[in-house]
């Protein structure tokens, strides 16, 4: 340890061509041995780019935002489905098997604000999404592919804690009841039991709204960034009662972004000062500040098999490959239907 | 009576004959017997009436007569010592005062070192050994019996004080280890406690006791500089046995009062300083301060206001005890408007050495403790008139450390004195000093809790780190291998460098000076207006060319530039770049520079940076090997420091494989020393020195430097100094030194200790830079002058520091005597 530390790391390699800034990334198959990995971006113009990393080119444009900026990006893993969230109010379910790049369904939204939205889907045919409702404090949960409204959650009258700003939907593994989790504009995070359409637990672990959040369901415990200089990390107990452990100081202030890796050893934060920084998750020692963007990164997104995609105003996305996965490490995260017909599709 | 007076005197003269006469020891044994009846306590003894006239009348002569006899013959007339055991307990029985009295007389009368001197040296051991000084101090404890009385007693008085130094004197060499004052005088506390006891224990019976005796011999030996050695014993005594007894409490206060005037100084700073709190006190002296003005005078203005040696500790305790009674706090009170005049006088904070400022403070800082709100509430208007000239007078310094004393009583008395009122926040600081005056100020009973709330806090983090820090460093290898464990391989995450983790900046930075200038004066946006000023230095280095053009303006700018944004370091960039820019083009903006620093419309902080900048630019000017570095450090001015980039290191490798695989024929140095250069401050210096010196007597109406600015005039003194030390070996460092001489002469008496250091640093630089010969030649008069002026100043200068820097430029004057006129032949 005490030799000089390695020099900063370069990215693995860089896309460009979507010709106008990233804000929403995701990846796409990857697992070992079953093709080709792709990784979807959405951009600033509406477009949603589909990658091949192998040939690094861009496979696949589909339009259907009508030039709205594309704000998250979500595949299902049964079929060949992508949920893409617009700014022009829609959310396109496209079908993207066999080469289609048609949109099947679309949900219209009802909120102006950047919210992202979630969705909970297991192996069977119906799923759950949650996304921003009508009132700028609520948030909304539909029965997929039916979209039957589920219930509305709307925070306490005396609550006030302003518009959500990222959502995430989870299951623990004891309790089938879905639970949602929301981080909101006054800097709060809140535990929603969904099916009792109420807050189980409140924590302000921020002063400013709340861009970004991941939750590593197994260790229940979730970090979350906000515009401000720190990361906040904070756990859940046994009797749901959400409550912060420590922050973390940053050099500059402005999350947009953060996201853990599937084997929940480091997590990434996408920074507003152009800069990727990566964690250790358990101590949350800093382990690398990644500076190869010139303008503010939008979103990070990890691959099963551990690379890393950041997403950035200056209209490129770098990957980046760091302490690299142990490959049996990553194989129960991702459906086992998932990367199966990529291959297909990447071909075509 | 008269019989028996008749037959006492005439046993007393046969005895005294035969012992005169005879050499015949069985003789002699046998009238000693015969005398010795007449002593206390003997066998078979004589009448007491004539015991007493024997004592009264007869035993000094008799004991007289007995060291008269004495001598190694005389002693040897008897074998085993018989006749001098006899000889012995004559002194040692009968009344001790006399005895006393005759042994000091003898020895007293001995012409130096011999054996009959040794021999009564002795003895006055033993009787010093058994305690008999004790039986001496009781004796005059008694109401007196004779009208002769008060000569006796003096002349006791000076025998019993003075012993140490009259035996060192007539022993020499040969002197007992008993009659040593570092032993005699604890054991006269001792034998004084002893004394004490038996004036206590016949107070009990109902006699009637005087201890104005033992109050004189206590004084006197104070006064004889003993009271560390003589309290040191008495006082934990006293303590002890007045905590529970009126009647000891009584005797010690009795003790303490009845010291004469002269020696009360001598004997109140002695306990001050000996007794172990305001309680111990208190009970030592009861109200002794209303009762004796001397004692007054000592406690509430000597120890206080004429000495500073005390320490704070001795001034807890003094203070303390005025506090503990109702009859001294309102001496307590008059002391701390005192204490507050003192600290706020103006001639005091000009006049007194700081560490007597700094004994004042903390007397004040202990007194505001102990005063009740009410105490203060009654005189607030007077406190807190003087505070707030003192604060004034104070601010006004020029010396940091008087100003910080300043900000810290007058934070702490301004709280005390109006706590409603707002409270007074000053920037300082924290040091040790400011801890130590603070940690007074907090009361007393509080004054452990902020230690432990300190303590507290540094044991929880480390206790909540550990279990981390193990498991972090401390997984066996073992346990790493397979297991799927969450702590499976995370000590194989080993960070990368992130050293380039800075603040983000954003990259509008002017490319060109013009740019900059620009920018600098016309620009709304912050962020570019900010990157202007960092690039400029950068930029004025690397393009000398460019800057010459445009060096007067950007001078103009820089030095009107204002923090509008706190931009972090702004006074470093600002203060860098201007004397990049003189050292780019030094005259024109020396010119200008000088000619701004008597301007008008500039604030005191403007002026100071004016001179700064000039110190710095003439010292990068007068660095030799100047030119071939600036390039490439691109910061010039002491005290930045250069960013650590990895190059170096890859440098260093580079070279090192080069070495290795490099074959060299010869060892010569690798590497030249510096080239020699001219001095480039030659060229410029006047442009720096003399308009300095050209308006100094002049006021203007926002600024009058032999007014009220003293503190810029320190600084210019102080810059003056520095140009004339680095334009040493330049042609016009003789003028210089000349006008600086002068101007030094003006000023010489000037009331501030800053300014004085300035001008006798300036002494010193004037003779370190101009040459010798050219220094007697041209400037006889005006060194001979500046010669007595610095005795002056080295002997009785209040400031330490203006004394040192005298004795420094004195010693820089001898050593220059020496190298023109080589000591003289003998």
């Amino acid at each position: 340890m005490a030799a000089s530390p390695l020099p900063p790391p370069d990215p693995q390699f860089v896309l460009r061509g979507t010709q106008s800034a990233v804000h929403a990334l995701h990846f796409f198959g990857g697992a070992q041995g079953q093709g080709c990995p792709l990784l979807l971006s959405g951009s600033l113009s509406g477009l949603v780019h589909i990658w091949s990393l192998q040939t690094r080119r861009a496979v696949a444009t589909l339009d259907g935002h009508g030039g709205q900026c594309v704000t998250w990006l979500q595949t299902l893993p049964q079929g060949h489905q992508l949920l893409s969230q617009g700014r022009d109010l829609k959310l396109h379910l496209w079908d993207l098997a066999e080469g289609r790049n048609a949109v099947v369904d679309s949900v219209a939204l009802e909120s102006m604000g950047f919210c992202r939205s979630s969705v909970l889907a297991g192996t069977q045919e119906r799923w759950m999404l949650a996304m921003p409702g009508r009132g700028s404090d609520e948030v909304q949960i539909l029965e997929m592919p039916s979209k039957t409204s589920v219930c509305t959650l709307k925070p306490e009258a005396d609550a006030k804690p302003g518009m959500p700003m990222c959502l995430e939907l989870w299951q623990a593994d004891s309790n089938p009841r879905p639970l949602l989790l929301a981080g909101y504009e006054d800097g709060s995070v809140a535990l929603w039991d969904v099916s009792e359409r109420k807050v189980c637990s409140r924590v302000a672990c921020h002063t400013e709204p709340v861009m970004g959040f991941d939750f590593d369901s197994q260790k229940a415990r979730g970090v979350s960034g906000s515009a401000e200089k720190a990361l906040a990390v904070w756990s859940l107990d046994e009797q749901q009662a959400l409550q912060v452990c420590r922050t973390h100081e940053l050099t500059n202030p402005g999350i947009a972004d953060v996201k853990i890796r599937p084997d929940r050893k480091i997590l990434a934060t996408a920074g507003w000062d152009h800069r990727v920084r990566v964690f250790h998750w358990r101590t949350m020692k800093p382990l690398a500040v990644l500076r190869f963007h010139s303008a503010t990164v939008h979103c990070v997104a990890f691959a099963a098999d551990g690379l890393l995609a950041a997403g950035s105003g200056d209209q490129r996305i770098s990957i980046w490959s760091l302490y690299p996965t142990h490959s049996d490490m990553s194989a129960p995260l991702l459906g086992p239907a998932e990367g199966r017909e990529v291959g297909a599709h990447a071909v075509a | 009576m008269d019989p028996a007076r008749s037959a006492v005197l005439l046993a007393v003269r046969e005895a005294l004959h035969n012992l005169s006469t005879s050499e015949d020891g069985g003789h002699i044994l046998s009238t000693l017997g015969a005398l010795k009846r007449y002593l206390q306590g003997a066998e078979n003894p004589a009448l007491p009436g004539e015991q007493e006239e024997f004592a009264r009348m007869h035993f000094s002569a008799v004991l007289r007569c007995l060291v008269g006899r004495l001598s190694s013959g005389w002693l040897g007339l008897l074998p085993d010592g018989q006749l001098e055991d006899l000889w012995a307990s004559f002194f040692l029985e009968g009344p001790a005062d006399q005895a006393f009295l005759v042994l000091m007389e003898s020895i007293e009368g001995a012409a130096g070192p011999s054996f009959h001197l040794m021999k009564v040296a002795q003895l006055l051991a033993r009787f010093l050994n058994t305690g008999r000084m004790a039986a001496v101090m009781e004796g005059q404890c008694r109401p007196p019996a004779e009208p002769a009385f008060p000569l006796l007693q003096e002349t006791l008085l000076t025998k019993v004080v003075g012993l140490p130094d009259h035996l060192g004197n007539r022993l020499q060499r040969e002197n007992l280890e008993a009659f040593l004052p570092q032993n005699y005088f604890p054991l006269l506390g001792e034998e004084i406690m002893r004394a004490l006891q038996a004036v206590v224990d016949s107070l009990r019976g109902g006699w009637d006791c005087s201890v104005s005796f033992l109050s004189r011999v206590l004084g006197k030996a104070c006064v004889h500089g003993r009271q560390k050695e003589i309290l040191g014993v008495l006082v934990p005594r006293l303590t002890a046995l007045s905590e529970g007894s009126c009647l000891w409490q009584r005797v010690c206060w009795r003790l303490v009062e009845s010291v004469p005037d002269r020696a009360m100084e001598a004997l109140l700073t002695g306990l001050v300083e000996v007794a172990a709190g305001p309680e111990v006190l208190s009970r030592l002296l009861g109200n002794l301060v209303v009762k004796s003005r001397k004692a007054r005078f000592v406690m509430t203005r000597k120890i206080l206001f004429l000495q500073h040696r005390h320490s704070t500790p001795t001034l807890q305790s003094l203070l303390g005890y005025l506090a503990m009674d109702s009859q001294r706090r309102p001496l307590l009170v008059q002391v701390l408007r005192e204490l507050l005049e003192t600290w706020g006088s103006s001639s005091a904070v000009r006049h007194t050495p700081l560490p007597q400022q700094r004994y004042v403070s903390t007397a004040l800082l202990i007194c505001l403790v102990h005063l009740g709100e009410a105490e203060l509430q009654d005189s607030r208007d007077e406190l807190l008139a003087s505070l707030m000239a003192g604060v004034k007078n104070r601010l006004d310094s020029s010396l940091p450390a008087v100003r910080r004393l300043g900000m810290i009583v007058a934070e702490v008395a301004s709280a005390r004195i109006h706590p409603e009122g707002p409270r007074l926040r000053f920037q300082y600081e924290e040091d040790e000093l400011s801890r130590e005056l603070l940690a007074l100020a907090a009361p007393l009973p509080v004054a452990d809790s902020p230690a432990e709330a300190e303590a507290s806090p540094s044991v929880a983090p480390v206790a909540a780190e550990t279990p981390a820090g193990s498991a972090d460093g401390g997984v066996p290898q073992a346990q790493l291998e397979g297991s799927g464990s969450d702590l499976d391989s995370d000590d194989e995450l080993v960070p990368y460098d992130m050293s380039g983790d800075q603040e983000l900046k954003s990259g509008k930075a002017p490319a060109y000076v013009r740019d900059c200038v620009e920018a600098l004066t016309s620009s709304e946006d912050w962020e570019r207006w900010e990157a202007a000023l960092r690039a400029l230095e950068g930029l004025i280095l690397r393009s000398p060319a460019a800057v010459r053009e445009v060096s007067v303006e950007l001078a103009k700018v820089l030095l009107h530039l204002e923090e509008k944004t706190s931009v972090v370091g702004f006074e470093g960039l600002r203060q860098r770049a201007l004397v990049a820019v003189v050292v780019t083009d030094p005259a024109p903006v020396a010119e200008y520079l000088t000619s701004q620093f008597y301007a008008v419309n500039f604030s005191l902080r403007q002026r100071m940076d004016i001179l700064d900048v000039l110190t710095l630019a003439a010292q990068e000017l007068s660095r030799p090997g100047r030119l071939p570095k600036a390039p490439q450090c691109g910061s010039p001015s002491p005290g930045s420091q250069p960013s650590s980039t990895p190059a170096p290191a890859w440098r260093a490798v580079v070279e090192e494989r080069i070495r290795n695989k490099t074959r060299r024929f010869s060892q010569g140095s690798a590497r030249r020393g510096p080239d020699a250069r001219p001095n480039e401050f030659n060229l410029v210096a006047g442009y720096f020195f003399f308009p300095l010196l050209r308006h100094f007597d002049r006021p203007l109406v926002t600024f009058d430097l032999l007014g009220e600015d003293q503190l810029v005039l320190g600084r210019l003194v102080h810059t003056l100094g520095a140009l004339m030390y680095l334009a040493v070996n330049t042609t016009v460092a003789v003028a210089m030194g000349k006008a600086l001489l002068e101007f030094v002469w003006t000023l010489r008496f000037h009331g501030d200790a800053y300014v004085r250091r300035g001008l006798l640093s300036a002494v010193s630089s004037v003779l370190l830079s101009v040459p010798a010969e050219r220094l007697l030649a041209d400037l006889p008069d005006e060194l001979l002058e500046a010669r007595s002026w610095l005795a002056d100043v080295a002997e009785q200068d209040p400031d330490e520091d203006c004394r040192l820097l005298a004795v420094r430029a004195l010693l820089l004057l001898e050593k220059l005597r020496h190298t023109l006129v080589p000591p003289a032949p003998p």
